[in-house]
């Protein structure tokens, strides 16, 4: 089945450590900017569909043993608004139930206006200009 | 554990659990456990008389924990709350009626909900005049905030339980008033709620036809376990379940079922899974020892089933759903009632609750309506 190309926001409405809930083709899907980097997971919590977009944006916090914490991949986990399932924003997987769970991830990546506007594509909520970037999903 | 595109592909592929029939998403609910919270301490505050105005402007409260009148720790999410739940308009979760009524009420379809109203803490203040005062104005701001803005709510009568005669004459001023439900008492109490302190409450009570209702928690100047305060929440957390097993155990074997044979207990954020096993325990003790208890004259899982309801969140989940379903067959589903805690972290949405109950309209019925609408009188 062909994909197709939807315009999902302007490249600067998401800033870096920032988020956006966005609907698309009558999906709610949750943008993500890390460091520059965009991922695009489907806003609903396998778990109970809590929006992962009004979750906080935290890092991973692992313990080798009792009392020997650290934390790293801050900024690339979302933690669920409602009861805090963790998940990584670029894959999807779940960090507590990584075997069965997982949300749905999007391939996310930036376009040109002017790259874009031969088309063809979808801006359900945008005229594309061709000086601006934009967050572009293909489903 | 394969990590292949396929084994993606089946993990997308998988119904959500939470998936349900378009009929059975339709079926109304009763909460029995909403949390409503005031924009401001003056939404309460106003209510008080002069007096006590003054004084907790200038006093404040003294209850049993450091820090009055806050959370002694965020547990898990600000305010405890869901993180979607931060009114659009400001102010706290569940301070502000027009979005509860968006976010919850309306979009759950909610028949009825019950308010438990935790702040304050009149219950637990050891100025018991001031903590009277206080009661009457939680009391007040529950009807004048939250049932007369919204039909569907019914307030708890909110009372100082380590007084009994203020908490009489509370539960006296409001009794007859269909927009109150029943009785809130603190789980946490200076003496096991089974002891005949607590007597002349449970007497009231039965008078007037009001069931209790205990929800977990409660500030931090009780140690929840024997053996003092836990290192960390997850374990603070499954106090609640210990607390209410110690609860019903000392209302069973103190003999309160058998002074007061109309009473009636609602536990509520619990769980329910504990129950069966607490009943087999008792029933081996008592058939034992019941020479030390001689007042007790029925096997105490009748008393526990007799007399004590119990609410569905945050549900038990075991990894197969059939489980969960044998226990709640075990429990009763006659005394399983249907809660959201809304708008705390942890709630329950109904669906995800009917997912997981796959047994039938007419039981399914009972657990997130049917039950409290018989318990509780609601027409």
């Amino acid at each position: 089945m062909s994909k197709t190309r939807h315009i999902a926001a302007r490249v600067d409405e998401i800033p870096p450590g920032s988020r956006k809930k966005v609907a698309i083709a009558g999906r709610d899907i949750a943008l993500f900017n890390i460091a520059g980097d965009f991922f695009a997971l489907g806003d609903k919590c396998p778990h109970e569909s809590g929006s992962l977009c009004a979750g906080r944006i935290i890092g991973l916090a692992e313990a080798d043993e009792p009392g020997k914490y650290r934390l790293s991949r801050d900024g690339e986990f979302v933690k669920c608004s409602w009861h805090g399932w963790e998940f990584d924003i670029r894959t999807g997987q779940s960090w507590c139930d990584p075997a069965n769970t997982r949300v749905r991830a999007y391939e996310a990546s930036i376009e040109p206006g002017a790259a874009l506007i031969k088309g063809p594509y979808v801006a359900e909520t945008y005229a594309v200009r061709v000086e601006e970037n934009y967050v572009v999903i293909d489903l | 554990m394969c990590c292949g595109a396929s084994m993606t592909q089946d993990l997308l592929d998988r119904p959500a659990p939470q998936r349900v029939g378009a009929r059975e998403a339709q079926l109304g609910v009763i909460d029995c456990d909403i949390h409503p919270q005031a924009a401001s301490p003056q939404d309460v505050l106003q209510f008080l008389p002069e007096r006590w105005r003054d004084y907790a402007k200038t006093y404040s409260g003294l209850y049993r924990q450091a820090l009055a009148d806050t959370l002694s720790h965020p547990r898990m999410a600000p305010d405890v709350a869901r993180a979607d739940s931060w009114p659009p308009t400001g102010g706290l979760p569940g301070s502000d009626l027009a979005f509860m009524q968006k976010q919850h009420l309306d979009a759950n379809n909610v028949e009825f909900g019950m308010l438990m109203p935790l702040n304050r803490g009149p219950g637990n203040q050891r100025n018991l005049e001031y903590g009277a005062a206080l009661a009457g104005a939680v009391n007040d701001w529950q009807i004048a905030h939250w049932v007369e803005r919204d039909k569907r709510l019914r307030a708890s009568i909110v009372v100082t339980q380590e007084h009994p005669p203020f908490a009489i004459a509370e539960i006296e001023k409001r009794a007859g008033d269909t927009r109150f439900a029943q009785i809130m008492l603190p789980p946490k109490s200076l003496e096991p709620q089974g002891r005949r302190k607590y007597w002349p409450i449970y007497e009231a009570a039965c008078a007037y036809k009001l069931p209790l209702a205990l929800h977990v928690g409660g500030v931090n100047g009780y140690a929840p376990t024997a053996s003092g305060w836990p290192s960390y929440y997850i374990e603070e957390q499954h106090t609640n379940v210990t607390g209410m097993l110690s609860l019903i155990t000392s209302m069973v074997i103190e003999g309160v079922f058998e002074q007061f044979p109309a009473l009636k207990v609602v536990l509520v954020e619990g769980g329910v899974a504990w129950a069966p096993s607490l009943k087999w325990r008792l029933d081996k003790h008592w058939k034992r020892l019941k020479s030390e208890a001689p007042h007790l004259r029925r096997l105490p899982s009748e008393y526990v089933h007799d007399h004590f309801w119990m609410t569905t969140q945050p549900l038990d989940e075991p990894d197969d759903g059939a489980d969960l379903i044998e226990m709640f067959e075990m429990v009763g589903f006659d005394r399983i009632m249907f809660s959201t805690d809304y708008p705390h972290w942890d709630f329950d949405e109904p669906k995800f609750v009917i997912g997981k109950l796959r047994i039938g309209e007419e039981k399914l019925k009972r657990v997130l309506s049917g039950n409290a609408r018989e318990l509780y009188g609601l027409k």
